[in-house]
C-alpha cells in the first residue's frame, strides 16, 4: 500500500495550491476594513497551507507518477478533504454553525449545486459572501483542472486527473497536445467570460460586491446569491438577461468556446451539436413554459410570464439555481419539468450538471437504432452525433452511466423517505442535489432551503452532491472490491 | 504526338487501346511486367516496368522529348508527383492527372504550376457517378451526355411502342411539338446505323439519338415511349468508390439502400453517408433483396468490381421486379452480350470515361467528346475557329460544309444561346458545334475539318 502515499503527497501539494485560494476573501476584507475577518482568513490559509506542506514533505519519499486508479482516489480525497478546510472560515464566522452545515454549504459551493443552509445572506459579512462564491467558482472549471494547468510536476498521471473530473463521456479529444496546455486554456476562457459577466453586471445596476458575486455563481453554473431573494431581489429585467446570456454561455462545452475563439467563427457552435441541442431544447422550453404560464392565468400578461419563466428555467435547467419568483407556487408541471431539464440539458464540458445533452442524444439515437435494426436486420448504421462515428464502447458507457444515475436517485431518495422527509421533497432534493442545480420543491424550494433537514439528511444530500459532480463512476468506483484488489 | 502513359490498369490500357490508332507513339509505364506484357501482344506500343513516380524509369521512357504525360495510375500520389517531376525536371508540355480523393479535388491551387503542375485532372469514378446519376434522373434514357456545359444534351433512348411517334416518319416530330426544337443524329437499328431523314419511319426496338436543349429531354423522351414515374427508390450492390460516390450524390434526393458484403467497408459507408440505409450482406442473396423490396425499386445499380456478381444481382433484382436494372461490366465482350437482354443498361466503365480524357488529348479545338454504342460511335463537341478564309466550316451553311458521310452535326451552342443545326443554319466563330459520328473512323477528318488552317495565324 506503499502507493497510497503517493496520493496523499500529490493531495498535499493540492491544498498548498488551494491555500491560495483565501487571498481573494482576505483581499476582500482588507478592502471593506474588516480586520478580524482578515486575520481569520488568513489564519485559515497558514493552517491550510501547514496542512499540505506537511503532508507533501512528510511523503516525499513516494513521490511518483500516479496510476490510474491512484488517480480516482486523488480526485475523490481531494473533493472531500476541501470542503473541510473550506468550511473552517465559515465556523470562525459565523455563529451556531454546525460542522455538518458548514460542510454542507462548502460542498454545495465546490459542486455548484448553490443549495444553502444560511439565512440572512444579505447581512452576511462581504469577504464571507465572496469566499461562498468563489467556492462555486473554483468548483465550476475544476479545482484539479486548475492544478493540472499550474503545476507541470503532476506529469503524466495529469490527463488522468483530467479526465476524472472533467463531465462527459467523449474526453479523448484533446484540444491541444499538451494536457496542461489544455487545462490553462480552459481555465483562461472561463476567466474572461467571468470578467464579462462583471462588466455587464455592473454595468446592469449591482455594486461591485454583487456584481463579482454574481457573476462566479452564474459562470459556474453554481447558483448562490448574496440575498435570500435570490436574484428576485433586483426585480430587474436587464440583470435577469444578463444571467441568462451568461447562464446558456456557461452551459455550453468550454472546449467548443476555445475552438470558436481560436476560430474567431461563431459557426463552431452550429458544428457542436450538442450545443445546438442545449440551447434549442432551453429556449423551446422557455416558450412552452411561459405559455403555459399564461393561459393557466398564473401571470396576466404574456411577456411577464415569459420572462419569469425564462429566468427560472434557464437557471434550473442549466442547473445553476437562482430564483426570481417562487416557482413552486406554480402548477405542478412546470417546475418538474424544469426539474427535468436539469438532469438532461446540460453541455458535456460545461460547468453544469447532470446526465448532460450528449448522454441524452446518444440515449435517444440508440432508441433509434434499435428501430431500424428491427425492420432491417441487416442493416449497419452506427451511431452518429453531429456527422460523426460514436464507438459502440462508448454507448455502452454512456448505457451504464444513465443505469447508475437512476439506481443513485431511487436509492438516495428511499434513503431520504426512510428519514422521514416527504416525497417530493425527497425526491426533489435528490434530484436538484445530483445535478447540482440547487432549490428542489417543497421544503427545500425556492422559497425555502436546506436548513430545515437533519444532519442525516444533510449528508446524504452531501453525498449526491458529490457523486453528481464527479458523474458517479469517479466515486462509485472507490466502493468495487476490483479498485482495492492488486 | 508523343504520350506517356502511366500506369496500365482500366484506365491506362484502354486509352492507349483508343490512342494507339490515331498515329501517336505511345509508351506505358507500370510495376506490373504481366499486365504490360499483355497490352503489348495486342497494340503496337512500348511498354517498361517499374515505379512510375521515379525519374530513372520516367527518363527511361523517353520523358525528355514527349509531348503529353498522362499520369492514370491507381495512386494519386503516384500521378501527381509524376506531373510534379515531369514539369520540374523534364519541361513536358501537357500533364494529365488522375486523382480520386476529394481532399485534392476540392483545393485547386494543389494542381497549379506552382504546386503539382497538372493541367487537368480527372476522376473517373466521379465521371461514372455522374453519368449514372443521370440515367437516375431520366429512368427511360439508356444514355445522356452533356454539351456546352451542360446547356445541350445527346441522349439515346430505345423506340417503343406506346411512343407517339413510333410507326411515323421524324418529320411527324416537327409539327407533333412545333414548340420544343430537337433533331434525331441517328438511328440504330439491330445494330446498324440509319442515317436519320425527314422520311424515315421510326419502328418499335429502334436505339435513337436525339440533340435537344437539357430543359427539353423530358418532353422529347415522351414522343419515343410512354414515360415511367420518375425514380425514387434506388437500390445499390457494392460500396466501393463508384458506389461510395453515388450514394453520397443521390441519397438526399432519393431513398437509397446500399448492400455491401465487407462488414468494415459498410461501417466506414454508414459513417460516411448521412441518409442512405447500409446494409451488411451478399448482392446475389436474394432473400436480402424481398426483405429489402426490392420489387419496390426503381433503378437497381449493381456497382462492385467482380462483372459475374453485378449480372447476376442484377438479373436477380430484375426477376424480383426492380423496374430498371444496371450492371457495371469492365468486360467488354460480356456487355455486347448482356445489353438489351434482361439487363435494361450495361455500363463499360471504360467507355463512360475515356471520352474526358479523349478530350484533351485530341487535336483541334475539343471541348468535350463522348463515346456511344461501346466506343463504336462518338459524339464530339467541337469549337469552330477562325473566319470564311481560314476555316472550312466557319461562315458556311451546314450543308455547304464537307462533312463525311455518316456524320452530321446535330446542334450549336453559341454564348448562351442553342441553335439546332439545320441545313441552312450558318455556322459563327467560336460556335461549340455538336458532331455525332456513326463510325469512330471519320474522327479524324471531323477533326481536320475544324482545324484552321496555317494562314489564320
Amino acid at each position: 500500500m506503499g502507493r497510497i502515499f503517493t496520493v496523499f503527497h500529490a493531495l498535499g501539494l493540492m491544498l498548498v495550491v488551494f491555500s491560495t485560494a483565501y487571498l481573494l476573501p482576505a483581499a476582500t476584507a482588507l478592502i471593506y476594513g474588516d480586520y478580524i475577518l482578515l486575520w481569520d482568513f488568513l489564519l485559515t490559509m497558514l493552517w491550510t497551507f501547514s496542512a499540505g506542506s506537511l503532508m507533501w514533505l512528510l511523503t516525499r519519499r513516494f513521490k511518483g507518477e500516479l496510476s490510474i486508479r491512484h488517480g480516482y482516489l486523488l480526485v475523490v480525497a481531494m473533493w472531500t478533504a476541501m470542503p473541510a478546510f473550506g468550511a473552517v472560515p465559515l465556523l470562525m464566522m459565523i455563529p451556531d454553525l454546525s460542522f455538518t452545515d458548514a460542510y454542507f454549504e462548502t460542498m454545495s459551493g465546490m459542486t455548484t449545486t448553490g443549495a444553502t443552509v444560511l439565512t440572512g445572506l444579505d447581512n452576511l459579512p462581504p469577504a464571507i459572501n465572496l469566499w461562498r462564491h468563489e467556492l462555486n467558482w473554483l468548483g465550476g472549471m475544476g479545482i484539479i483542472v486548475l492544478a493540472v494547468a499550474i503545476l507541470p510536476l503532476l506529469g503524466i498521471g495529469g490527463r488522468q486527473l483530467f479526465k476524472a473530473e472533467t463531465p462527459g463521456p467523449m474526453k479523448d479529444s484533446a484540444l491541444t497536445p499538451r494536457i496542461a496546455e489544455t487545462a490553462r486554456n480552459l481555465w483562461v476562457i472561463y476567466a474572461a467570460i467571468t470578467l464579462a459577466c462583471i462588466l455587464a453586471l455592473k454595468g446592469a445596476g449591482m455594486n461591485w460586491l454583487d456584481a463579482v458575486c454574481h457573476a462566479f455563481s452564474a459562470l459556474s453554473l453554481g447558483g448562490f446569491s448574496t440575498h435570500d431573494a435570490s436574484i428576485g431581489y433586483y426585480n430587474s429585467p436587464l440583470i435577469e438577461f444578463i444571467l441568462i446570456v451568461f447562464m446558456l454561455i456557461a452551459a455550453i462545452n468550454f472546449a467548443t468556446h476555445f475552438l470558436a475563439w481560436r476560430g474567431k467563427s461563431l459557426r463552431t457552435y452550429l458544428r457542436d451539436a450538442e450545443a445546438v441541442a442545449t440551447v434549442i431544447l432551453i429556449v423551446g422550453s422557455c416558450l412552452g413554459v411561459g405559455f403555459f404560464l399564461w393561459r393557466q392565468g398564473i401571470y396576466p400578461e404574456f411577456w411577464t410570464a415569459l420572462r419569469h419563466a425564462s429566468f427560472n428555467l434557464v437557471s434550473m435547467a442549466t442547473d445553476c439555481g437562482y430564483a426570481s419568483v417562487d416557482f413552486n407556487q406554480w402548477p405542478m408541471f412546470a417546475p418538474l419539468w424544469m426539474l427535468f431539464l436539469s438532469s438532461i440539458a446540460c453541455s458535456s464540458g460545461s460547468t453544469g450538471g447532470g446526465v448532460k445533452m450528449i448522454r441524452t442524444l446518444v440515449l435517444v439515437k440508440q432508441a433509434g437504432r434499435e428501430f431500424l435494426k428491427l425492420l432491417h436486420p441487416a442493416v449497419i448504421n452506427p451511431m452518429k452525433i453531429g456527422g460523426h462515428v460514436v464507438d459502440n464502447n462508448i454507448v455502452f458507457a454512456v448505457l451504464g452511466f444513465i443505469f447508475l444515475y437512476f439506481v443513485s436517485v431511487a436509492s438516495l431518495t428511499f434513503v431520504l423517505l426512510i428519514s422521514g422527509l416527504d416525497f417530493v421533497s425527497s425526491f426533489s432534493a435528490v434530484i436538484a442535489c445530483i445535478n447540482n442545480a440547487g432549490p428542489g420543491l417543497n421544503q427545500v424550494g425556492p422559497a425555502g432551503n436546506y436548513q430545515g433537514l437533519t444532519d442525516f439528511q444533510s449528508w446524504v444530500c452531501v453525498v449526491a452532491m458529490l457523486v453528481g459532480r464527479l458523474e458517479i463512476f469517479t466515486v462509485l468506483i472507490l466502493f468495487t472490491p476490483a479498485f482495492w484488489k492488486r | 504526338m508523343k504520350i506517356l502513359i502511366l500506369g496500365a490498369g482500366q484506365v491506362g490500357s484502354t486509352v492507349a487501346e483508343n490512342l494507339v490508332g490515331e498515329a501517336n507513339d505511345i509508351t506505358v509505364v507500370d510495376s506490373d511486367g504481366d499486365k504490360l506484357r499483355q497490352l503489348q501482344d495486342r497494340l503496337d506500343l512500348r511498354t517498361l516496368t517499374g515505379n512510375a513516380a521515379h525519374p530513372s524509369i520516367l527518363e527511361q521512357a523517353g520523358i525528355a522529348d514527349t509531348d503529353m504525360l498522362l499520369a492514370v495510375t491507381q495512386s494519386d500520389e503516384v500521378n501527381l508527383v509524376a506531373c510534379k517531376l515531369a514539369a520540374s525536371l523534364y519541361n513536358t508540355p501537357t500533364r494529365i492527372a488522375r486523382i480520386r480523393a476529394l481532399d485534392y479535388l476540392n483545393r485547386e491551387t494543389v494542381f497549379s504550376t506552382d504546386n503539382f503542375c497538372v493541367d487537368f485532372s480527372i476522376c473517373p469514378e466521379q465521371i461514372l457517378t455522374d453519368y449514372i446519376t443521370k440515367l437516375i434522373e431520366f429512368p427511360e434514357a439508356l444514355q445522356v451526355l452533356e454539351f456546352g456545359e451542360g446547356k445541350v444534351s445527346l441522349v439515346a433512348v430505345r423506340a417503343f411502342e406506346g411512343g407517339p411517334l413510333v410507326g411515323k416518319p421524324l418529320s411527324f416530330l416537327r409539327s407533333h411539338m412545333p414548340q420544343v426544337e430537337t433533331r434525331v443524329a441517328a438511328i440504330f437499328r439491330q445494330d446498324r446505323a440509319i442515317i436519320p431523314e425527314g422520311g424515315t419511319v421510326v419502328q418499335d426496338g429502334d436505339e435513337i439519338f436525339f440533340i435537344a436543349a437539357t430543359d427539353n429531354i423530358r418532353r422529347v423522351l415522351k414522343e419515343m415511349r410512354r414515360l415511367d414515374k420518375p425514380a425514387k427508390r434506388v437500390m445499390i450492390v457494392g460500396g466501393g468508390n463508384i458506389g461510395r460516390r453515388l450514394a453520397k450524390a443521390l441519397e438526399h434526393d432519393y431513398q437509397v439502400k446500399i448492400i455491401e458484403f465487407n462488414k468494415k467497408t459498410c461501417q466506414r459507408l454508414a459513417g460516411e453517408l448521412t441518409n442512405t440505409l447500409v446494409l451488411n450482406g451478399d448482392g446475389t442473396d436474394e432473400k436480402l433483396m424481398q426483405q429489402e423490396n426490392v420489387e419496390e425499386v426503381d433503378v437497381f445499380c449493381a456497382l462492385t468490381n467482380d462483372d459475374e456478381n453485378n449480372i447476376m444481382s442484377a438479373l436477380l433484382a430484375k426477376q424480383g421486379g426492380a423496374q430498371k436494372v444496371l450492371a457495371l461490366i469492365n468486360r467488354s465482350a460480356y456487355v455486347d452480350l448482356v445489353q438489351g437482354g434482361k439487363i435494361d443498361i450495361a455500363l463499360s466503365p471504360a467507355h463512360v470515361t475515356i471520352g474526358s480524357l479523349l478530350a484533351y488529348v485530341r487535336r483541334g479545338d475539343v471541348a468535350a467528346v463522348h463515346s456511344l454504342r461501346r466506343g463504336a460511335a462518338e459524339a464530339l463537341e467541337l469549337v469552330a475557329h477562325g473566319d470564311r478564309e481560314s476555316s472550312r466550316v466557319v461562315g458556311r451553311r451546314i450543308d455547304e460544309i464537307d462533312l463525311p458521310k455518316g456524320a452530321t452535326i446535330g446542334a450549336l451552342v453559341r454564348g448562351e444561346e442553342v441553335v439546332m443545326g439545320h441545313h441552312d443554319t450558318v455556322i459563327e466563330a467560336e460556335d461549340h458545334v455538336i458532331v455525332f459520328v456513326t463510325d469512330k473512323k471519320m474522327v479524324k477528318k471531323v477533326e481536320k475539318l475544324f482545324q484552321v488552317s496555317l494562314g489564320f495565324f
